[in-house]
């Protein structure tokens, strides 16, 4: 029996995680300091760790797996009784769920590109150059795409701990027996069963468990930082009207562009109304963005 | 030809589908295509390597196993895949065809790659096609489920079977390899392809009421 996976489905799988973390690492544009240093032990401490060692070392578990008995399917049904999920199918459904939160905070940032467009389209600026311009803008994390962000942090934290805990509830201890005893049918009486490669397992499932740790101490480092900011932010500056809402910030930055646009070219014909606000007042306020 | 080639094709044609659309893509890709290669796929690697029946009788094991696995779980869902990604082609082919027509109808005035970058209303003959495409989608994802309910018996799989079949000698007990963990994924991928109908059904619903209320 060969001991290393075939090269062809290792090959499709190294594929699917380098896509898998390209798609992820697209949101990193939005995200915080802290958020970035996240992404990088996801992807070099599991993803790349769980590819690249764990896999082999788990291969040949089942293979490996041998019982002191002559009796057909005793193999089987200690193994499957003693392992009803292998360690390396939890992480890497873990590793899936953890991420997949950072794709909410992906989609609002693709609506509100969207709204912008449409914007820009309204105020008559729509050459591909502005366009792109909308592609490659960095929003700042305030007003709806706070609570987004916030709101994947979260689920990324509960995830990251439900399957701690499913973990730890199917696996006891972190120890990886050298030896079980399985008595199910059609095992005669109680047999021995030997795990192959126990103390390899043992280390690979600590460094992952430790790292697992690490990142939602990431992530809660993150929940309070993203807080402390908006804290400040509100107790800080009227300026930035942080309880305006961020369309509101977009319609008047604009109005302020097209006033001096306007003013720039002398021109008559204007696409959007002043309405409220004095064209002094506005000129002594900075542009939102 | 893999599965980062379909996900090239689908997601070019995913421009002209609604925000609905593109989180159905999402989470066909992760959550089923993803699993599927990472994880399934490595379950039901030794399935008949692993297939062992209490008895030296040569022969038996192969037509045990044939019978109780015509068609193994993951050949039905990379083909349930492969056929629910499929319509969203059906509106790929259309809104080509349009960019031809348009283009022909315009004459020098425009360039094709300025008409192939347009994102076209859901309105009209594309609305039928969108629509079709949608229950087409529908009408896969359950047949799939359908089957693999109807051959497999329900999503658990058994610890032993008993086979009587020759050239096996009246009945032998059977032992299938992981069924624990081969119930996990099962009941995993039937989770996310319910999810998929249920969003597919959505979709449906918003573009009939867009459709209405115009």
């Amino acid at each position: 029996t060969p001991l290393a996976p075939p090269a062809e489905p290792d090959l499709e799988s190294k594929m699917n995680w380098g896509s898998f973390y390209a798609v992820i690492s697209g949101v990193n544009r939005h995200s915080t300091g802290i958020g970035r240093v996240w992404l990088s032990v996801i992807f070099i401490f599991r993803i790349l760790v769980l590819v690249v060692a764990a896999e082999s070392v788990w291969g040949d578990e089942k293979s490996g797996f041998t019982c002191n008995t002559q009796q057909p399917g005793c193999n089987s049904v200690c193994y499957d009784q003693f392992f009803p999920i292998s360690h390396i199918r939890l992480w890497a459904l873990q590793l899936i769920l953890v991420s997949t939160p950072a794709l909410l905070v992906a989609m609002h940032v693709a609506h509100r590109r969207h709204i912008d467009k449409k914007l820009m389209k309204r105020a008559g600026r729509s050459s591909p150059k502005e366009l792109e311009q909308i592609k490659n803008q960095k929003f700042q994390i305030i007003g709806a795409l706070w609570w987004t962000y916030m709101i994947s942090i979260i689920f990324r934290i509960i995830f990251e701990v439900a399957f701690l805990y499913i973990f730890y509830s199917i696996y006891p201890d972190f120890k990886m027996f050298r030896l079980v005893k399985c008595d199910s049918y059609p095992c005669p009486n109680t047999v021995d069963c030997f795990v192959s490669r126990p103390t390899e397992k043992t280390i690979f499932t600590v460094f992952m468990l430790a790292v697992s740790g690490v990142c939602v101490l990431l992530n809660v480092a993150e929940v309070l930082y993203l807080i402390g900011r908006a804290c400040k932010r509100c107790l800080g500056g009227s300026e930035d009207e942080s309880k305006g809402a961020w369309i509101s910030q977009r319609l008047s930055s604009h109005r302020q562009n097209e006033i001096n646009q306007l003013i720039a070219d002398h021109s008559l014909k204007s696409k959007f109304t002043v309405t409220k606000k004095s064209p002094t007042e506005k000129g002594e306020r900075c542009s939102a963005f | 030809m893999s599965w980062p080639a379909l996900y090239t094709q689908l997601v070019g044609a995913n421009r002209h589908s609604t925000s609905l659309g593109k989180v159905w893509l999402s989470v066909l890709f992760i959550f089923r295509v993803m699993v599927l290669v990472v994880a399934a796929e490595s379950v039901w690697g030794d399935e008949q390597s692993d297939f062992t029946c209490n008895t030296l009788q040569p022969g038996c094991e192969n037509v045990c196993y044939d019978q109780f696995f015509p068609v193994s779980h993951i050949r039905l869902w990379c083909l349930q895949l492969l056929f629910v990604s499929t319509p969203t082609l059906l509106v790929a082919m259309y809104v080509a065809f349009r960019n031809h027509r348009d283009k022909k109808r315009l004459l020098q005035e425009v360039e094709l790659e300025t008409l192939k970058r347009r994102r076209l209303p859901i309105a009209g003959a594309l609305w039928w096609t969108y629509a079709c495409s949608l229950v087409f989608r529908l009408l896969f994802e359950g047949g799939f489920m359908y089957a693999l309910y109807v051959v497999y018996d329900g999503f658990h799989m058994p610890r032993l079977v008993q086979c009587d079949q020759w050239p096996c000698p009246n009945l032998v007990d059977c032992f299938i390899s992981r069924p624990t963990e081969k119930t996990i994924f099962t009941v995993f991928m039937a989770t996310a392809s319910s999810i998929c109908m249920v969003l597919n059904m959505a979709e449906l619903a918003y573009i009939i009421a867009k459709a209405v209320t115009r």
